[in-house]
């Protein structure tokens, strides 16, 4: 079998000796994203929708209302449920079949960085208390695998809720009307709750790598972040990092959220 | 045919839905478009050839052409659970057989040649559209075809046949019902591909296939274009 190529140890070698002097392959700084690219309502049969692009990467993200029944431990509260998958479509490297662990793992986080920061009111999901609730659905498929799909998962799974609408509910038969969007808006907080992951190459602390960049990360932190505030994280591969490191990842994220924010403020209104 | 029967988008009986292709929309594979018909949006890529892999599977006599549609969660209204089901499978199949004709797979032995369709937005013919989409990114990944398949789902609503039908017109319930009929032709109008639900008699069969040859006519000429233009070609 053609093994998918992986970036070559020259070049990796090249990444790292740039990465050193504080430079990139595409000029940017360690710190700095690529260009944001965002169109919603890319689904009309989705409550909300959107198609993010960072640089050459791409995912799309649907939000979905349906009906469920409550947790037993929390009888009076929505419920959220976040899926990915990596398709075959958007690089050679993913194969059909069931989810493998990097989709598991991507839905997971994103799913943790939405439900830890409060960002959706479950309360205000409730119909009826221990029968019957809203489950919002968000669905993430990738496109186009350029590095930092987690990031780009992050951003539209925000932009979709925001902009998602909730489907008619017809309370004495207790179904949803398809096809018919109320314009009330999902309850949401004013936060915008983001994925920023950072990644350790050698000695150097990167955002939003590409997928030679990728390639080489040592070790990732993934940190939930909103405003100031953590309120999830993950920290994944195996390499160590120091408490310095983290510090340093904190305060790249930081700076990443503002820049990222800047760039989808008028899409998360 | 009745005369009077008005569609409920008004639309003549043998117009098409808005259509629109471009190629080339996601960089990482070897070949890719986008087909929209009315508001079904399909996505296409293709990966390879390259070797089969599970090896136990390659054919010294013949490449292979593995098709994967995939109906994304929140392209229909009652979400769609993620991963394959039963009607995937089949449509998987469908595609291949639909497509393989017009490429010349034998040139590919022990190989395979991945094609993943994604639909983005559906609103009926969503298996056409996959179909139109693929054979586009196939040409875009610069496989050897001796043809072009263009495909489209017809319709007999009540007694009247029209083409490309949309979600509303396969809900159609007055009189006989809808009938859903999708086809795919080679530009030399063969069928590569026809199934059907619903009922209908032989005599309209004939029209039916006769309507199809000239929607996949007009199918076709977007599809050059779409090629053309992604090499900056001029019609």
């Amino acid at each position: 079998m053609d093994k998918f190529q992986t970036t070559s140890d020259v070049t990796g070698e090249r990444i790292k000796q740039y990465l050193a002097k504080g430079k990139r392959f595409d000029d940017r700084k360690l710190d700095e994203f690529r260009d944001i690219e965002i169109e919603v309502g890319i689904s009309k049969k989705a409550e909300g929708s959107c198609r993010v692009k960072i640089g050459k990467t791409e995912v799309l993200v649907g939000v979905k209302m349906g009906l469920g029944t409550p947790y037993a431990d929390n009888p009076d509260k929505g419920n959220l449920m976040t899926t990915a998958e990596l398709t075959p479509l958007s690089s050679p490297r993913f194969e059909s079949g069931p989810p493998k662990f990097e989709a598991i793992e991507l839905s997971r986080v994103i799913d943790r960085g939405i439900r830890e920061s409060k960002v959706i009111d479950f309360e205000k999901l409730c119909i009826k208390e221990g029968e019957k609730v809203w489950t919002v659905f968000v669905d993430i498929y990738s496109m186009n695998d350029d590095g930092n799909l987690m990031d780009a998962a992050g951003i539209g799974a925000v932009v979709a809720l925001k902009n998602a609408r909730m489907p008619k509910y017809d309370e004495k038969k207790g179904v949803i009307v398809y096809g018919e969007m109320t314009d009330e808006k999902l309850p949401l907080s004013k936060d915008i709750p983001l994925a920023i992951t950072a990644h350790k190459i050698g000695d150097s602390i990167i955002v939003d790598p590409t997928l030679e960049e990728e390639d080489l990360s040592e070790a990732r932190v993934t940190v939930g972040f909103s405003d100031g505030i953590i309120s999830s994280m993950q920290k994944g591969n195996s390499a160590p990092l120091t408490p310095e490191e983290f510090e340093k990842v904190f305060g790249i994220v930081e700076i990443a959220w503002k820049d990222i924010f800047k760039k989808i403020e008028r899409f998360v209104k | 045919m009745t005369k009077e029967f008005k569609r409920s988008d008004g639309r003549k009986l043998d117009e098409m839905r808005p259509m629109s292709a471009k190629v080339g929309v996601i960089p990482s594979a070897d070949g890719s478009a986008m087909w929209k018909q009315g508001d079904t949006i399909a996505i296409a890529a293709v990966h390879g050839p390259k070797k089969m892999h599970p090896q136990h599977q390659q054919d010294p006599s013949t490449g292979k052409l593995r098709c994967n549609y995939t109906l994304m969660s929140f392209s229909v209204s009652d979400r769609a659970r993620p991963g394959k089901n039963r009607r995937s499978q089949e449509i998987d199949q469908i595609i291949n057989w639909a497509i393989e004709p017009a490429l010349l797979i034998k040139n590919y032995p022990n190989m395979v040649i991945d094609v993943s369709i994604n639909i983005t937005q559906a609103d009926a013919g969503t298996r056409c559209a996959g179909i139109n989409a693929a054979v586009l990114a196939l040409a875009h990944a610069g496989i050897p075809m001796k043809t072009m398949v263009s495909s489209v789902a017809l319709g007999k609503l009540d007694k009247t046949l029209v083409v490309d039908i949309n979600k509303a017109e396969e809900d159609f319930e007055e009189g006989e019902g809808s009938t859903d009929i999708p086809v795919t032709m080679t530009h030399d109008g063969k069928i590569t591909h026809m199934q059907l639900d619903g009922k209908i008699t032989p005599k309209q069969m004939t029209d039916v296939m006769k309507m199809a040859k000239k929607a996949c006519d007009e199918i076709y000429e977007i599809q050059k274009k779409a090629l053309k233009d992604s090499i900056g070609g001029k019609e």
